[in-house]
Formats: C-alpha cells, structure tokens, sequence
C-alpha cells in the first residue's frame, strides 16, 4: 500500500513539475474552443447546440494527447526494471500510474472543460451535469489510455499509434457522454452506464498495461 | 542457463553457483551477455532455457536488487525525494543511512537533473542500502565513479559479504577485492 501510494504521488508530483500535464491539457482545450467559433461560424444557435459534444471530443484529444508519455519515461529511464522488483505486482503499479494520469490530467479537465464551455455559448443549467459526466468519463478515458501507454512505452514515436489503438474503444465514451446532456430521459440511465464503463476500465486496464508492459521485458 | 533475446542466442550453457557470502564477477568482451545474464538473474528477461533458483526458489525477484545502466532516477525531483520514493518502494530502509554511505547528505536538496554523472552513479548505488536484498546484481558499478567513491562502493560490498549477501558483478576493471570466483562469458 505504501508502495502503491508512493507511486501516485509520486507521478501526480512530477506530472505538476515537468509541465505537460493539467496546465498543457487546459490550455490545449481553451485553445480547440476560441478556434471552434471561428471554424463553425458566429451562428449562436448552432454553436450551442454542438457545445457538449465539442467539450467531449476536445476532453478526449486533450487525453489522447497525453497518454503515449504515461509508461514512455519510466521504461526509457530504468524506473520500470526496479518496480518489476518490488514486492507489489505490477498490475497495482500500472492502476497506481493510471490514476495519477486521472488525477493530473484527466480530473481537472473534466472540471474546467465545462466552464470553458462558455467560450462556445454552452446551455449554462448543463454545466453541473456535463460536469459529474466527464468526471466519470475522464476515469474510464484515463485508464483505456495507460492501456495504449503501456503497449506503446518501448517505441519511439508511439503518439500517432496510440491514438490508432485507444480512438476505437473511446467510441462507447463519447455515444454515453454526450446523450447525458443530448435528452431528458435517457440522463439518469447514461450516467450509470459511463458509471459502468469507468468501472470496468479499472478492472481491465492493470491486467492489460502489465501484460503489455511485460512483452517489454525482454 | 542459455539466454535468447530478439530470437538471437546471446549465451548458452553457462552455469554457476553462488554460496551465501559469495561474490561472482562476470567477465566478457562487449556484448558477450553479461547485461543480459543480470537482466535475466533479475527476472526482466525471461530464461531462454535451464533452471535459475535461489534457496530453492525459482521465483525471486523481490529479493534480488538489479543496478544497471538506466538508474530509474527522476530529474524534475530531488536526492531526497528520489530515495524516498525507493524507500516507500522497497517497504522500509533507511534514507539517512543511504545518503550518508555515498556522501550524498549535502546534496539531499538538489535537484537529480543538475547531478554530475558520478554524483546521479552514487544516488543510484546508494538504493542498495535501502532495498536489503540478499542478491546484488551490479552492471559496471564503477562507471564515472571518482577513487574514493569507488572505494566506498567496494566497503559496502564486502559489508554486504559479510552479512551473508551474494554479488554478481559485471566489469571490466579492477574490482577492489578478489571475487570468489569468475564467470567468463
């Protein structure tokens, strides 16, 4: 447990200290946002009614943008041949850098990106809402990407790579998360199935990234 | 034991046996295996072929400590906070202990990324006092270390002797002691 922790705070710290986590995902964010009205044009109307769907997508590239780094310097830099040695498996070390990656990374922007909705005229009695609903998404977003990270840690160039494999399993995120907000009935009901996808992606991911990060030892 | 990585056989039919209190030296020209024969000791590549025990036990990662050529140090942290994410690793050990034993404590405070390489050598070597593990695997320890750091690595390998550890050593220079026995690779 002190090992599991240790590590968490550990990447939660660095991701802080080296930039590149939080600060770059919410800049990148804001960024997507002043370019959508420009692309889409000034249609008030039109811009709103995209909002949600625009936040989901830009909280998932923010994500995917992030997530071939997540195994990357631990394999280059040796770290990952001395936590092969310590007495936790390698399943909990994996869950343990997966949740820093949610809490540096995918957690503040699951909080920010709604109020960023702002910039593209969001229904404002949608904010909470989409709030509690990119929170749940970010975890399971978060965990499918260490899975991408870990098969991804020994290559060189593997951003383009991990988007190719982790995109597809992002789809059933992206339909839950946006008919949340899309109608009034079905709210309560996609909740609990982003709910269920966040869940099981915690259960898969530590068995898949060690798995994979295990074909690297060799 | 016969090792393969990437479908190419780096050795085969190496064997050795190491008592309690014992160290080996690995010789061999470059690439001749002896990474590989660490890594594999280590449980980070798997054996090609031959059994590999210790006590009996085919299954001891945990208690073997691996020092190689990647020091697994973080730049962005400090001496400090480098050893006591090991320490919380390794479940115990005692930080101050490590830092002193390679002269580290004035420089507890700096940041990993200005280190010399010698200095980020002697904070790597300094792990070994905090994992107390029964089997040392060194790769070329002595890398940019100055004299009197060397000479402080050979005393706490002779102590580590002395309270019944094993050691496995790659190198191509002078070790400080005589190694009780050679495995030529």
């Amino acid at each position: 447990m002190t090992a599991f922790l240790a590590i968490l705070v550990r990447d939660v710290k660095l991701g802080f200290r080296q930039g590149g986590g939080a600060g770059a995902a919410i800049a990148f964010i804001l960024s997507v946002l002043v370019l959508l009205p420009l692309a889409l044009g000034p249609d008030q109307n039109l811009l709103q009614r995209l909002a949600p769907g625009l936040m989901w997508l830009s909280l998932l590239l923010a994500v995917l943008l992030t997530a071939d780094r997540l195994f990357q310097q631990d394999y280059e830099d040796g770290t990952l041949d001395g936590l092969v040695g310590i007495a936790l498996p390698l399943e909990l070390v994996c869950l343990a850098k997966a949740l820093a990656h949610f809490f540096t990374v995918g957690l503040p922007l699951a909080i920010a990106a709604p109020l960023l909705g702002i910039l593209v005229n969001i229904n404002a009695a949608l904010i909470p809402l989409l709030m509690a609903a990119m929170v749940l998404g970010a975890l399971a977003l978060s965990m499918l990407a260490a899975i991408g990270g870990a098969v991804t840690a020994g290559l060189r160039r593997g951003g383009l790579l991990v988007a190719l494999l982790i995109l597809p399993l992002y789809v059933p995120v992206l339909v839950f998360g946006q008919s949340v907000t899309a109608t009034e009935q079905g709210r309560a009901s996609s909740l609990l199935v982003l709910l269920a996808l966040a869940l099981i992606a915690v259960a898969v991911q530590p068995i898949a990234s060690a798995a994979a990060l295990r074909a690297y030892l060799r | 034991m016969a090792c393969e990585r990437n479908g190419r056989v780096v050795f085969s039919d190496i064997s050795f046996r190491l008592e309690a209190g014992q160290s080996a030296e690995l010789r061999g020209v470059n690439g001749a295996g002896k990474s590989s024969l660490l890594r594999v000791v280590a449980g980070l590549v798997p054996l090609a072929g031959g059994t590999l025990t210790l006590n009996g036990e085919s299954e001891f990662a945990t208690q073997c400590h691996y020092a190689g050529h990647l020091d697994g140090l973080k730049p962005a942290m400090t001496v400090l906070e480098n050893l006591q994410f090991w320490e919380d690793c390794f479940d115990g050990g005692d930080v101050d202990a490590a830092l002193a034993a390679f002269a580290l404590r004035d420089l507890r405070d700096v940041a990993v990324q200005i280190l010399s390489a010698g200095q980020r050598r002697r904070l790597a070597l300094s792990r070994l006092l905090l994992s107390h593990r029964t089997l040392w695997l060194l790769d070329e320890p002595m890398t940019a270390l100055d004299a009197a750091s060397q000479e402080k690595l050979y005393g706490h390998m002779k102590t580590h002797l002395a309270q019944g550890g094993m050691i496995l050593v790659a190198t191509h220079g002078d070790l400080g002691f005589v190694p009780h026995q050679v495995i030529a690779l």
